[in-house]
């Protein structure tokens, strides 16, 4: 039932501009939203704690890297509950000594930032290795994969128009004709497929992310 | 002075603009007023400055500015309920011209957006055509849905783990709850979970968002309780691991080494972290079945992983794995709908088309 009266509030919502309707609208995208967040990442850092613990405890394949993860868990919920985000504002806990600063910001420009930037320059070796895959032209469609991405690549550059003037134009309309023609038809199907999910849902059909069966 | 001022008004050449027209701005929340105007026919406007007047006041202020080009512009900073009527300065290198007064008018909030009207009709008939065959598929009519490799192979996906005596790892995307790729992970994982409770196949479920954590925790929890096998469930099956994007992508790749699932499943909204979880599963030798509707995402999947759920193939595999009728039917309707939109698409094409040919002298 609130499954049901909260998904025709939704579409309702989109259909009605007036400011009594947007506001609750808000409040429960924002605000209620916000709040069972809070409440889950409190279930989520018990997931995680209780994940490590199980490990420890069974001594599981490279269990000794669940210490660094509890630790690290709890060192970074000390400094961001008590050592305040950044120098100007300060919590409790001392967190620096002398010119060597480790409050919240700190942590994340000189820890977080660095780690996720490594694992996105990974992107760049994965994309070789998949190209590589890809261009194998084992069938048609591959084949013709394989000669799509070749005149975009080589139009992309200032040899392809050398080579070949027109080829940078034909490349391009490979791109916005061809494709976009693709992208689109996936993207009907997409936005057909979304709507028919959610009214399957808010009529009770599909209950199976409720933990029920279809 | 006067004469001076009188002289300036005989020697500005200027025309300022006319029908200068305010009302309110329609389909909105309130609190803006819509002008409209025809520019003047002068070359030499540079802009026109926009003056308003509240009613019973004698000041004119200035509230925006539009280009030479412009005859319209919205003033979104006024309250509802009170009158206001506007002027349009027209603005030249050397003299300025302003246009008579517009009437007063009031801005107030609508109770109905008419420029969604089109997605309104269009979301009526696609649930009218959805509750129709769900209707046939309550009255036993066999309905038919092609097949889906992808969705085909996930029985052998998970023999083949049963047999190697592997886990199955389900990634069910990197988005929260509000999603529909997620909610639609959620029920394949449903499908999924009662699957491994059968074969007593280890899962492996690790996840980005806490609120996704709990539904999938949940839902793996009833879908072990629905095959009998509530006693396999381990609630350590299903954790959260970090909301940082690149974070989960490096610890779902560890699990990945060093668990060696004999199958991934990458299913959901997923980011640039695509391509990096699929290209390691490849690594591993596992069976992956990818499905997103994140557009830019599919090639990478198509590339990486053995079957990729493309777009809507996503939101029908729950009802394709479950079998369900009802669902079954709504698919129908996706499809009929599908039908719809493209023979509009043919129509309007050919319409587009013969509108701009001299078919008009045929007849």
């Amino acid at each position: 039932m609130i499954v049901l009266v909260l998904g025709i509030f939704g579409a309702v919502a989109f259909v009605i501009p007036h400011p009594i309707v947007k506001s609750i609208d808000e409040t429960m995208r924002n605000d209620v939203l916000r709040i069972i967040t809070a409440f889950s990442l409190v279930l989520g850092v018990g997931s995680i704690i209780q994940h490590h613990l199980i490990k420890i405890r069974r001594k599981a394949e490279h269990w000794p890297f669940s210490y660094i993860a509890l630790i690290s868990l709890a060192v970074s919920a000390a400094i961001g509950l008590f050592g305040g985000i950044d120098p100007a504002s300060p919590g409790i806990l001392p967190t620096h000594i002398g010119g060597f600063s480790f409050h919240m910001q700190a942590l994340y420009d000189n820890i977080m930032i660095p780690l996720a930037s490594t694992m996105f320059a990974l992107l760049a070796f994965f994309m070789a290795s998949a190209a590589y895959r890809a261009f194998r032209a084992r069938n048609l469609e591959a084949t013709l994969l394989l000669i799509a991405a070749f005149i975009l690549m080589l139009g992309a550059v200032p040899l392809g128009r050398m080579l070949i003037r027109p080829l940078p134009d034909f490349a391009e309309w490979i791109l916005t004709v061809p494709n976009t023609a693709a992208k689109r038809g996936i993207m009907f199907g997409i936005g057909l497929g979304s709507i028919a999910t959610s009214l399957k849902i808010i009529l009770g059909i599909e209950r199976g992310w409720l933990g029920g069966g279809g | 002075m006067t004469l001076s001022l009188s002289l300036i008004f005989l020697l500005s050449s200027l025309s300022p603009p006319t029908d200068v027209i305010a009302r309110d701005k329609p389909n909105d929340s309130g609190g803006a007023i819509l002008l409209t105007w025809t520019r003047s026919s002068d070359t030499t406007v540079v802009s026109y400055r926009v003056l308003r007047q509240t009613e019973g006041k004698a000041t004119w202020d200035t509230v925006g500015l539009a280009g030479r080009l412009a005859n319209r512009f919205t003033d979104d900073e006024v309250q509802d309920g009170i009158r206001y009527r506007y002027q349009i300065l027209t603005v030249s290198e050397t003299e300025t011209a302003e246009s008579a007064p517009s009437e007063y008018t009031v801005c107030s909030p609508q109770w109905f957006n008419f420029d969604r009207m089109p997605a309104v009709i269009g979301t009526i008939i696609f649930t009218c055509l959805i509750v129709f065959f769900i209707g046939r598929a309550k009255r036993n009519i066999k309905l038919f849905i092609r097949r889906i490799a992808g969705l085909d192979a996930v029985e052998e996906a998970l023999g083949r783990a049963t047999e190697m005596g592997r886990g199955i790892l389900y990634v069910p995307g990197l988005s929260s709850i509000d999603d529909v790729a997620t909610i639609a992970s959620m029920n394949i994982l449903g499908e999924v979970a009662k699957k491994t409770a059968k074969f007593g196949t280890p899962l492996i479920v690790p996840l980005r968002d806490p609120i996704v954590y709990t539904v999938a925790r949940e839902v793996v929890k009833e879908s072990y309780t629905a095959a009998g096998r509530a006693d396999a469930f381990n609630q350590d099956m299903v954790f959260y691991v970090t909301d940082q994007q690149f974070a989960f992508a490096a610890a779902v790749d560890g699990i990945m080494v060093r668990e060696k699932p004999a199958t991934n499943f990458f299913i959901g909204m997923f980011w640039a972290e695509s391509l990096i979880l699929a290209e390691t599963g490849a690594t591993t030798g596992a069976i992956q079945i990818a499905g997103t509707d994140a557009v830019s995402q599919l090639p990478f999947f198509i590339t990486a992983c053995d079957y990729t759920l493309i777009g809507e193939e996503l939101y029908a595999a729950s009802a394709y794995l479950s079998r369900e009728p009802l669902l079954l039917g709504a698919i129908k309707g996706q499809d009929y709908s599908k039908l719809l939109i493209l023979v509009l698409i043919v129509v309007s094409t050919i319409l587009a088309l013969t509108a701009n040919l001299p078919v008009q002298n045929i007849f």
